[in-house]
């Protein structure tokens, strides 16, 4: 099957009047349809401006991006792209922060409203749609902000270390969570996050950057023979530890 | 809430009685400046002919409230402040989105904008009679161009520092500039543009009456140099 996402020599670099900084060198991977796939890393090596530009927000200097098997710029593939921080508006309701996009994009009408009210029941902040986001709370922020990018039908879901401005006993929860949203909805996603044992609870698999400028070190496939595959319970299974230490011998050989 | 504890009973009644300290103290002090003033003033330790009185002030006011003058001179001010105030508002508004947009033009146009906002107004509004004739017009201008510059730089200000992470979300959307600009930037600067409207509404009335007093024929800028004119405390 063709890859829903292909990279192939990813080249980019920062510069600033002191000078020029490589951020990524001969970066090449592919994702095919369906697949959890997590990008691990040492901080500020680059993980987040991969995102920037698989979404298009940025250019490569080098490289190639093909989408369903087309150049990026060509392809009209729908890439949801979910941030550190929710960015729910305050001065918009829940509902009207989740309509944000489709308004954005000209796609307001019965059928997406109704597909965004299907949502918010399907994750339980029905009760919430009127309410301002203050009145959420952080779990169910990041699930409002979860449904903002999922109304617009998005191929491909970008994950932006969406879990890291939680606290831990929440992150575990909303981690599982969306994990088991995303994966329900067989959606194909990219996490990226510095946080390795999210990574194996959630991924298919692990790819894992150098320091900066970052390339790939190496990519870990996550298989795990359990019944009920979700996220919590693969922190329980005996493989979770195996793949954690494998990960992070890796990261620190590294240094 | 149908049972009050007594903590939250004594809570409520310390409360209650704050507040009644603070209207009563400001009242005390209104009266008693204003009684100091009127008995200093009858008792000769202050010369009512340069400090007048509250009843002077009071009875001149009664007599113009009786001759109706006094509402035309209000009206006037109150148009012409009220006209600058909406046009600055209007206008530095939308300066401040055109500099927003494009970070060229604001780099260029910085120290100008400093400069113009450092002038001082008042030693503009007789060139301003020159150029616009002693008409309502020149006093409007006076008015707007004590507020427009500050108000242009505080607005371009809050624009810029509304988080650059909301703007990326509106991007990830699919969003362009005018979207940003739309549904993050002024509705997240309406806090801003409401604090300048307070300021700008102060020095739309100093700059109209600045342009009163030198360029009218009604106004309270016009009672005030009037009456400066012909030695009188009371008009």
């Amino acid at each position: 099957m063709e890859p829903i996402l292909e990279l192939k020599n990813i080249n980019y670099a920062y510069h600033t009047l002191e000078g020029e900084t490589k951020a990524l060198t001969d970066i090449s991977f592919s994702i095919a349809a369906g697949e959890f796939v997590a990008l691990v890393g040492p901080s500020g090596c680059g993980k987040s401006t991969l995102l920037s530009i698989i979404s298009g927000l940025l250019e490569p200097e080098e490289g190639l991006i093909k989408m369903n098997g087309k150049d990026w710029k060509e392809s009209t593939m729908n890439i949801g792209y979910m941030l550190q921080h929710d960015h729910l508006f305050e001065w918009r309701t829940v509902y009207s922060n989740i309509l944000l996009g489709l308004e954005i994009q000209h796609m307001l009408s019965a059928k997406t409203r109704a597909k965004a009210n299907e949502l918010l029941e399907l994750y339980g902040l029905k009760q919430f749609a009127n309410s301002k986001p203050s009145e959420l709370s952080g779990g169910m922020r990041q699930r409002a902000a979860l449904i903002r990018t999922l109304v617009l039908e998005p191929d491909l879901l970008l994950l932006d270390e969406p879990f890291s401005a939680l606290d831990y006993q929440t992150r575990l929860s909303v981690g599982d969570d969306i994990g088991q949203i995303i994966r329900n909805a067989h959606k194909t996603a990219l996490l990226v996050t510095h946080d390795l044992s999210e990574a194996v609870s959630l991924a298919d698999r692990v790819i894992i950057l150098t320091n900066r400028p970052a390339h790939i070190s190496k990519i870990v496939p996550v298989t795990f023979t359990l019944e009920k595959d979700t996220p919590l319970l693969r922190r329980n299974a005996p493989e979770f530890k195996n793949y954690f230490n494998i990960i992070w011998g890796e990261l620190n050989q590294n240094e | 809430m149908s049972e009050i504890s007594v903590g939250q009973q004594s809570y409520l009644n310390m409360r209650k009685k704050h507040k009644r300290i603070v209207r009563v103290s400001r009242v005390a002090i209104l009266l008693s400046f204003l009684f100091l003033w009127e008995f200093t003033a009858n008792v000769g330790i202050i010369d009512s002919f340069i400090f007048s009185s509250p009843s002077k002030i009071a009875l001149c006011f009664w007599g113009m409230v009786l001759d109706k003058s006094i509402f035309v001179h209000l009206w006037v001010t109150l148009y012409e402040t009220i006209a600058s105030f909406l046009l600055v508002t209007v206008i530095s508004v939308l300066i401040a989105v055109i500099l927003w947009c494009s970070k060229k033009l604001s780099e260029i146009l910085d120290p100008y904008l400093v400069v113009l906002n450092s002038l001082p107004k008042s030693a503009l509004a007789p060139l301003l009679i020159v150029w616009l004739g002693a008409t309502k017009t020149t006093i409007i201008v006076a008015g707007m161009s004590v507020a427009i510059f500050g108000s242009i730089l505080n607005l371009y200000t809050s624009f810029t520092t509304v988080d650059e992470e909301k703007i990326k979300l509106i991007y990830t959307l699919r969003g362009n500039k005018w979207h940003a600009l739309s549904k993050v930037v002024l509705p997240s600067s309406i806090p801003a543009i409401i604090s300048n409207m307070k300021v700008n509404i102060g020095l739309c009335l100093v700059g109209v009456i600045i342009g009163e007093f030198l360029a009218a024929r009604d106004g309270l800028g016009y009672l005030i140099i009037y009456s400066s004119q012909v030695f009188s405390c009371v008009v």
